[in-house]
């Protein structure tokens, strides 16, 4: 590893946007280092100098000089993580989130960037729009964040946003995420003018004339409860029009939180004909089937796409293993009680994922040996290439993004509250085993667990 | 038992339970004086938020019967209108502190979610196209009144099975009872994985003539604009229930409203073979069950402990 970088790309402070803050001078001491995507798997001091990893050094042996020591034996140190589906509800939805509460959940999550989505309220479909958010970003994110506008105004999937003075302002890409882009001609419009305006589209596939107002999956758990189903191949016709018309204009898109077995088929075979195409999955979809949804329990359990049928999870799954999805997203999508304290049917879709998004698939996933660790490592940092950012690393040279985490460690999900200014987590009252106990984001320290801090001091 | 959500809760002896009990409240329907104290001074709550006759109308008498003191909320008038949410009027309803709430809902889970919010024992009248269950057993109940036992017996449930929540609480009821149950309807209004449930699924009537009873659910209009059946006409010549294609050894059952003509035919409904009237009779005395069960049925002692001359003989202590 060449110590004056040739870091190709610019660091996530450079091109995202985050409060200033003091640059980490830090030593985390014989922290077990695990970033696969670097090929750093060992124990050592983590050395954080003006906010960059200036070296990985033997365990004991780092200077430690000028910096905050943290004894890190027994816990392990890995790029930070980075998701590129939040909903930060701003503007118009303060209630539930906002730039400051979102990107705390965010560090709280062990990540060092999200993108934010544009179905707010009004949609980010202008360059003021952007300029706006990105403004109170520099003003109260503690993670950097990235904007995403609409594709078409006000998202009503007829006319494309004005995308070339959108890039100018610094929106990171586009996304009409919360509905889907019907018109199949609007859609190649978009991904003709990408030739033109740049940035990654990400879409919400669903065909809304086959989900029929449904309100889970398909199947026969909703036959049995007599719930309006949304079937798979609402989702799977969908990515296979986009897939194609993305194939015809040589253009690139992200499918947004994939939940069915044949959407990762069409996108492993669309990767396998040179399509341009990245996939994310989410950790709900990830861990959860529609079995769930027997509980009529729609605080956890209702989200769009939902949760689907044991074979979709495990297609799911087998994406993240051969790449085929290559990062974890968590649709971060926060609702207030009165939103979800009624019937399922009448209830918001989406839950939140910030906080609990590693932790649950460590449990879910790595613990019980149906991943590795350093696969998830891997697809918690998928995020950032598709909309091309760097992916976070611990290479030495690097911009400062890591995650400090006690993988032995239990907690209950909700009972100390959370950061998230809503509380509708599907992994609410679950005890998981793996916590976030430090973050730093951008060189900057974003978020301490604080018996963890206390724990320092003493 | 504290409220009565679904049928899959039940067990078959539970079942048997209500049912033991509302035979001894027909006992009390035929004397002169049609009342009994057993629930004198407590409230019952009927809060109905979709139009129903039959439902609601029985579910009052039977509290009436029982007298109790009750009240009737129709969601048409009623706060819900000026936009009140369901959490919000059941706290308001919940200070006048009733033993019962009877919940009819447009939505599945209502009931259940009411149960969270309530000391009252909670009554499902109907959520959404989930369950209904006080209308399964009063169907079982008509069947075992009239046959004796379900056991063995073969049922064909015929027509929308997709938007029928007497459908999916009726499937259940008579499997646990021992029937063998086919369901049957255009595939288009078949929910898709309803075998799960332990049923048959055909898509025409070629077969009925197995079936010891015929079951037919309401056909509504609304479904024609949206593409499930391409004119009621057609529906009816493929579904309809009539007197050539029931054989004089079937027997016919309708949940009610009728559409005459569509899912069956006038014929059929005044034929002696059809057991509508009865399961209306049965309604009444199976929720006054229902709603003994769960507010007086723990209590072994509580017809006596009235001290009334005009209570129910009491058969089959309940658990």
């Amino acid at each position: 590893m060449s110590a004056q970088g040739e870091m190709p790309t610019r660091s996530l402070r450079e091109q995202l946007d985050v409060r200033p803050g003091d640059d980490a001078h830090l030593v985390l001491r014989r922290a077990t280092v695990l970033d696969p995507a670097a090929g750093i798997d060992a124990i050592h001091d983590v050395v954080v100098r003006e906010g960059k990893i200036v070296s990985l050094a033997s365990p004991g042996e780092a200077d430690t000089e000028g910096a905050e020591v943290v004894e890190a034996e027994g816990l392990h140190a890995f790029p930070a993580f980075f998701d590129p589906h939040v909903h930060l509800r701003t503007p118009g939805h303060e209630h539930k989130e906002d730039v400051e509460t979102g990107t705390r959940a965010a560090a709280a999550g062990g990540y060092c960037g999200i993108l934010a989505m544009a179905n707010t309220e009004p949609p980010v479909s202008t360059a003021a729009d952007v300029s706006a958010l990105r403004e109170q970003a520099r003003a109260g994110a503690s993670v950097p964040v990235g904007f995403l506008a609409t594709v078409t105004k006000e998202m009503a999937g007829k006319e494309l946003t004005e995308m070339v003075e959108l890039r100018e302002a610094g929106a990171l890409g586009f996304s009409d995420d919360g509905l889907p882009i019907t018109d199949a001609g609007v859609m190649r419009r978009a991904l003709q003018y990408q030739h033109l305006c740049g940035g990654n589209i990400a879409l919400h596939e669903e065909d809304p004339r086959l989900s029929m107002g449904g309100a889970m999956h398909e199947g026969p758990v909703s036959a049995v409860l007599g719930i309006g189903g949304i079937p798979s191949v609402s989702e799977s016709t969908m990515v296979a029009r986009d897939a194609a018309i993305a194939a015809h204009e040589s253009a690139r898109i992200h499918v947004q939180h994939l939940s069915a077995a044949e959407s990762v088929e069409i996108v492993r075979a669309a990767k396998a004909a040179g399509v341009q195409i990245s996939a994310e999955a989410s950790p709900h979809h990830l861990c959860l089937t529609d079995e769930e949804v027997r509980s009529l329990d729609p605080h956890r359990f209702k989200m769009n796409p939902p949760i689907r049928e044991t074979r979709d999870r495990q297609a799911l799954i087998e994406g993240l293993r051969d790449g085929s999805v290559e990062c974890i997203a968590t649709d971060h999508a926060p609702h207030q009680p009165e939103e979800k304290d009624v019937p399922f049917e009448q209830a918001a879709f989406g839950v939140t994922g910030l906080e609990t998004a590693f932790a649950a698939l460590h449990t879910e996933l790595v613990l019980p040996g149906v991943i590795d660790l350093g696969l998830l490592v891997e697809r918690m940092g998928g995020g950032a290439e598709p909309f091309d950012l760097p992916r976070p690393t611990l290479a030495p040279g690097a911009e400062a993004n890591v995650v400090l985490c006690d993988l032995e460690a239990e907690w209950t999900v909700g009972e100390d509250g959370y950061e998230s200014r809503s509380a509708n987590s599907w992994c609410a009252g679950r005890t998981l085993t793996g916590r976030v106990l430090m973050t730093v984001a951008a060189g900057q320290v974003a978020y301490r667990l604080r018996s963890f801090s206390l724990g320092v001091a003493a | 038992m504290n409220h009565l959500l679904s049928i899959e809760q039940l067990s078959r002896e539970e079942i048997e339970a209500i049912l033991d009990r509302a035979e001894s409240f027909a006992e009390v329907g035929r004397r002169d004086i049609k009342k009994v104290p057993t629930l004198r001074g407590r409230t019952v709550v009927s809060l109905f938020y979709e139009s129903s006759t039959r439902t609601s109308s029985s579910f009052d008498l039977a509290a009436k019967r029982l007298s109790a003191d009750l009240v009737s909320v129709k969601a048409a008038g009623s706060s819900v209108e000026k936009g009140e949410s369901l959490k919000d009027t059941v706290a308001t309803l919940s200070a006048y502190d009733p033993a019962a709430i009877v919940i009819r809902h447009p939505y599945a889970g209502a009931a259940l979610m009411v149960a969270g919010w309530t000391a009252a024992s909670v009554v499902n009248a109907g959520d959404g196209k989930h369950e209904h269950p006080s209308q399964a057993l009063l169907d079982v109940y008509t069947l075992r009144r009239r046959l004796g036992s379900l056991e063995g017996l073969r049922i064909w449930i015929v027509g929308d099975v997709l938007h029928s929540r007497v459908a999916r609480s009726n499937l259940i009821a008579f499997a646990k009872m021992g029937a063998k149950v086919t369901v049957c309807g255009p595939p288009t209004l078949i929910p898709r994985g309803i075998e799960a449930l332990g049923c048959e699924v055909s898509y025409t009537l070629d077969g009925v003539e197995e079936a010891d009873v015929v079951y037919a659910l309401r056909m509504q209009k609304e479904r024609m604009s949206e593409s499930f059946v391409p004119s009621l006409r057609e529906y009816a010549s493929s579904f309809q229930i009539d007197t050539r294609r029931l054989n004089p050894r079937q027997l016919l059952m309708h949940p009610g409203p009728v559409n005459r003509g569509v899912e069956l035919s006038g014929e059929a409904i005044d034929s002696p073979q059809s057991l509508i009237a009865e399961q209306v009779a049965a309604g009444l005395v199976v929720r006054m069950a229902i709603l003994y069960e769960l507010l007086a049925g723990g209590d072994a002692s509580s017809p006596s402990a009235e001290g009334e001359s005009s209570r129910p003989t009491p058969i089959g202590t309940s658990a």
